[in-house]
């Protein structure tokens, strides 16, 4: 604690408490140790994470908030931040899990002394309303869900007050772990259904603004666009006791006055800033740190409509792999945070994933290949991005820009505002795009099944269609034998790269700074901050 | 008085009208997609659909329209789908904060340009006229972000004096139960000390940043209307009279040369609500202004329409003020019947 804060608590308390003196000075003590202050850009529009447009924030606010039946462990990764797992599932609500022997279906036992936060025991009833009501919402939550084959609520099955089954529908690597994502989580069902309207059967508008959960942190306090307060559920069962009863996350868009709130010492920890900040944060000598990972299959890159010409041309688009400024690009936009996705000295070889292309600045490769492709005298086209993610897509796309001109390839930046851009990219009609794409389930071929394959989801921002890579990606996700397995990634990555309808350039940091007395920060793939481990010291 | 005021009131109504019919047909023609933006991250075309049926926005315009209004018509003013709260509530709980800021700057304005107008004006050339002009023209000419960024650095970070950009309270205290939704006035109701006072060390920074800025306007306004007066035969005619210098600059002058100043008041206090998003941004201030660019980026409608109209209501309620109020300053300018 420094003095400043120290002194302004001191008469704080003098001046509320007027005849307590040291022992209302040690309450405030405490409390500051128990508290945790976060600000961020943006908070959480709903407290639903299974809601209509439901923002990232609120993917944090199911995690506190509610349970899930399983968790992920976790690991130490090398450079010693603490990372979850996504190979080992743990017990959460559900105390332990049966697979059934033909590998068709899997039988959790609840705790027995759980509850909801209102005191009423967790029942596997309650776990089937919410898968249920997870599949009925639609959207997000109902696509997340089937990402895991879970698709129809007779999948889902009360057995007893303390047994619940599900049936696979298919022999899936995802369901497993698709029942551990923040989407999956459990809600109250009595508390919830008092609450819900005829129109309104899964209590919906209720839920945008209360919670019904048993997580480790009751919200206590919920402002939108203002703060979120936790309190932590002293009577939680599904994990240790959090050591920070406390959490004030508030809302403070300028990333400046962040970056001072957190040098005073007025904030404990904050989220998204410019990789700047970060770069520069990381350097100081101070009261802060930085946490940094790489974000699990994660990539930036620069993405062009194979469906027009002339991008139709795999030798064009090798042409724009081999001219992109590529260390410029890690230098000047993203100051050195992330991992480079290009220049790899050798071929891909096992599943690890995102991998770095062989492609690297080279001028005189890249003029032959247009010259290959008779396109010597250029043309014009748009390079668009999201200004939402302008600060690192701004400097790239004006980089590319100064390149691309090289092989007389003129191009016009286009900016998009937030709210377009994802109409934009389901239009599809945008011939190159600056975009930035990760996958929850951390699996190579969930991230292709998105990106490359042929179904052209929204975020084929290609649309790329190749049945030789559909074949394999399907073939992956269902692939019991690992050595098969290895072979149909290392396949479907080799044809992506070798025809580059996508140029990987980096895989972006998921950076976190705090105060240097603050440990216990775990990396979760769906980027939310997680108090549940975090204690001052 | 009364009479004319229900009068004034219902003249506003066709106004109204034509604010909710042309706000719904601007945010109808943005170019961005809500559906698509609340899809979410991995909104696939049907996802999108289905979206856009939840959201009623597959129907027809004029049906949509109906929906409106009717809805409007029951004081229901629509959902914010970006905020996931009723865009009546928003705008009771942002609207306070927004109007105390507004509300503590102009006050502040006032008290610092007005004296510093008239001194200007009764001594042309003077050191005190440069400096009139010289802070109004760097009022205007310095933006407020940058003004709120350069205060936050000096005053929060740099000396310490300053409470941290956190919003309208300190974290550690909680904010005193709604009655007006000012902090200043609720923490004196809730006879809450403390509270009122870190609100009030909350409000010094916003408060002066966007204060500086209106500053320029009303100082000029003063200076120029105080020195059209000073040059009127009235003027002249009580100087000549012998009345004391201070009753002739005052009783006389400057109650003349109030009218131009309240109205530029009434324009500056309207174009501040609207427009403090930037100061709003930079303090962390949970106000209108933040609330409704935000709406616009998403695309979201209702917030967007509910925004317009609560603003074209508060002008409607500033403007009659105004008149009111140019009555007591000036009776020629009384409203009649």
């Amino acid at each position: 604690m420094k003095p400043r804060t120290l002194h302004r608590s001191f008469l704080f308390a003098t001046s509320v408490v007027l005849l307590a003196g040291m022992p209302a000075l040690s309450f405030a003590q405490d409390k500051k140790q128990e508290t945790l202050i976060v600000a961020n850009e943006t908070g959480p529009n709903m407290l639903d994470i299974q809601g209509v447009g439901a923002n990232r924030p609120a993917y944090g606010v199911a995690w506190l908030a509610y349970d899930r039946l399983m968790t992920y462990g976790k690991k130490k990764l090398a450079n010693g931040v603490q990372s979850y797992d996504f190979a080992k599932l743990e017990p959460e609500l559900a105390e332990s899990w049966q697979i059934a022997k033909d590998g068709m279906s899997v039988t959790f036992k609840l705790r027995k002394n759980a509850t909801f936060h209102d005191g009423t025991p967790v029942t596997a009833k309650d776990v089937k309303w919410s898968y249920d009501r997870a599949l009925a919402m639609g959207g997000f939550p109902t696509f997340q869900m089937k990402a895991g084959s879970l698709e129809k609520p007779e999948q889902f099955e009360v057995v007893d007050d303390s047994t619940f089954k599900v049936s696979f529908l298919r022999k899936d690597k995802m369901t497993m772990p698709d029942m551990a994502v923040p989407v999956a989580s459990i809600y109250n069902s009595a508390l919830a259904l008092k609450n819900a309207t005829k129109e309104d059967p899964w209590a919906g508008a209720w839920l945008k603004n209360n919670t019904a959960g048993g997580g480790a942190y009751k919200v206590a306090s919920y402002k939108p666009g203002q703060e979120i307060i936790y309190e932590r559920f002293d009577d939680w069962k599904s994990g240790p006791l959090p050591k920070i009863k406390r959490v004030i996350q508030r809302e403070v868009p300028s990333a400046g006055n962040r970056r001072a709130l957190l040098a005073k010492g007025d904030i404990d920890m904050t989220y998204e800033m410019p990789p700047k900040d970060f770069a520069e944060m990381s350097q100081e000598k101070g009261n802060v740190k930085v946490s940094s990972v790489p974000a699990e299959n994660s990539m930036i890159y620069v993405g062009m409509n194979v469906t027009k010409p002339p991008f139709d041309n795999p030798k064009v688009r090798q042409a724009v792999a081999y001219v992109l400024p590529y260390d410029k690009i890690m230098q000047s936009a993203m100051y050195g945070r992330g991992a480079p996705l290009f220049g790899a000295k050798k071929p891909v070889t096992g599943t690890e994933w995102p991998t770095a292309t062989s492609y690297t600045t080279d001028l005189a490769k890249a003029k032959a290949l247009m010259k290959e492709a008779g396109m010597e005298a250029g043309f014009e086209t748009t390079l668009s991005f999201d200004l939402g993610q302008g600060t690192v897509s701004e400097p790239m796309a004006i980089l590319a820009q100064e390149a691309l001109a090289q092989i007389n390839i003129k191009v016009a930046v286009n900016k998009v505002p937030g709210a377009n851009w994802r109409a934009a990219l389901l239009k599809k009609d945008m011939p190159m795009t600056i975009n930035r794409f990760g996958g929850w389930l951390n699996y190579p071929e969930y991230f292709f099944l998105w990106t490359y394959h042929g179904q052209n989801a929204v975020f084929n921002t290609m649309s790329y269609q190749n049945p030789a890579v559909d074949k394999l990606i399907d073939a992956a996700r269902f692939e019991g034998d690992k050595k098969k397995y290895a072979q149909d990634v290392k396949g479907f990555i080799d044809i992506a790269y070798a025809e580059v309808p996508r140029v990987p350039v980096v895989q972006p940091m998921v950076d976190v700074a705090m105060q240097k007395n603050i440990e216990g920060y775990t990396y979760w793939f769906h980027l939310q901050p997680d108090y549940r481990q975090i204690y001052k010291k | 008085m009364i009479s004319t005021i229900l009068k004034r009131l219902l003249g506003a109504i066709p106004n109204l009208i034509g604010v909710v019919v042309v706000t719904f047909l601007l945010t109808r023609a943005l170019p961005g997609d809500p559906a698509a933006f609340f899809a979410g991250a991995s909104g696939t075309a049907e996802a999108v659909e289905e979206i856009r049926k939840k959201l009623g926005l597959d129907k027809s315009l004029p049906e949509q329209f109906i929906v409106y209004v009717r809805d409007l018509a029951r004081g229901d003013w629509g959902m914010s789908h970006a905020t996931g709260q009723s865009v009546l509530t928003e705008l009771t709980t942002r609207l306070p904060a927004s109007l105390e800021l507004t509300l503590a700057a102009l006050f502040l304005a006032v008290i610092v340009a007005i004296p510093l107008g008239i001194l200007a004006a009764t001594r042309p050339g003077s050191w005190i006229d440069h400096l009139c002009r010289g802070i109004a023209t760097a009022g205007v000419s310095l933006p407020t972000f940058f003004t709120g960024l350069l205060l936050a650095y000096v005053f929060y970070f740099l000396l310490g004096w300053a409470p941290a950009p956190l919003g309208r309270l300190d974290p550690y205290l909680s904010a005193p139960a709604q009655v007006t939704g000012f902090y200043l006035i609720d923490s004196l109701i809730a006879r809450d000390f403390a509270v009122f006072v870190g609100a009030l060390k909350q409000l010094i920074l916003p408060t002066v940043t966007l204060a500086l800025f209106v500053l320029a306007p009303l100082a000029r306004m003063t200076r120029a209307s105080m020195l059209g007066v000073l040059s009127a035969d009235f003027i002249r005619t009580a100087r000549a009279s012998g009345l004391a210098p201070r009753t002739v600059l005052f009783t006389y002058a400057f109650r003349n040369a109030l009218l131009p100043v309240m109205t530029t008041l009434g324009m500056v206090f309207s174009f501040l609500l609207g427009s403090n998003v930037l100061v709003e941004k930079v303090f962390a201030w949970p106000g209108i202004g933040s609330f409704a660019i935000e709406a616009l980026v998403a695309s979201d409608y209702a917030p967007v329409q509910g925004f317009v109209l609560s603003m074209a209501l508060l002008y409607v309620l500033l403007n009659l003020s105004i008149d009111i109020a140019y009555g007591f300053v000036d009776p020629r300018m009384k409203i009649e019947n």
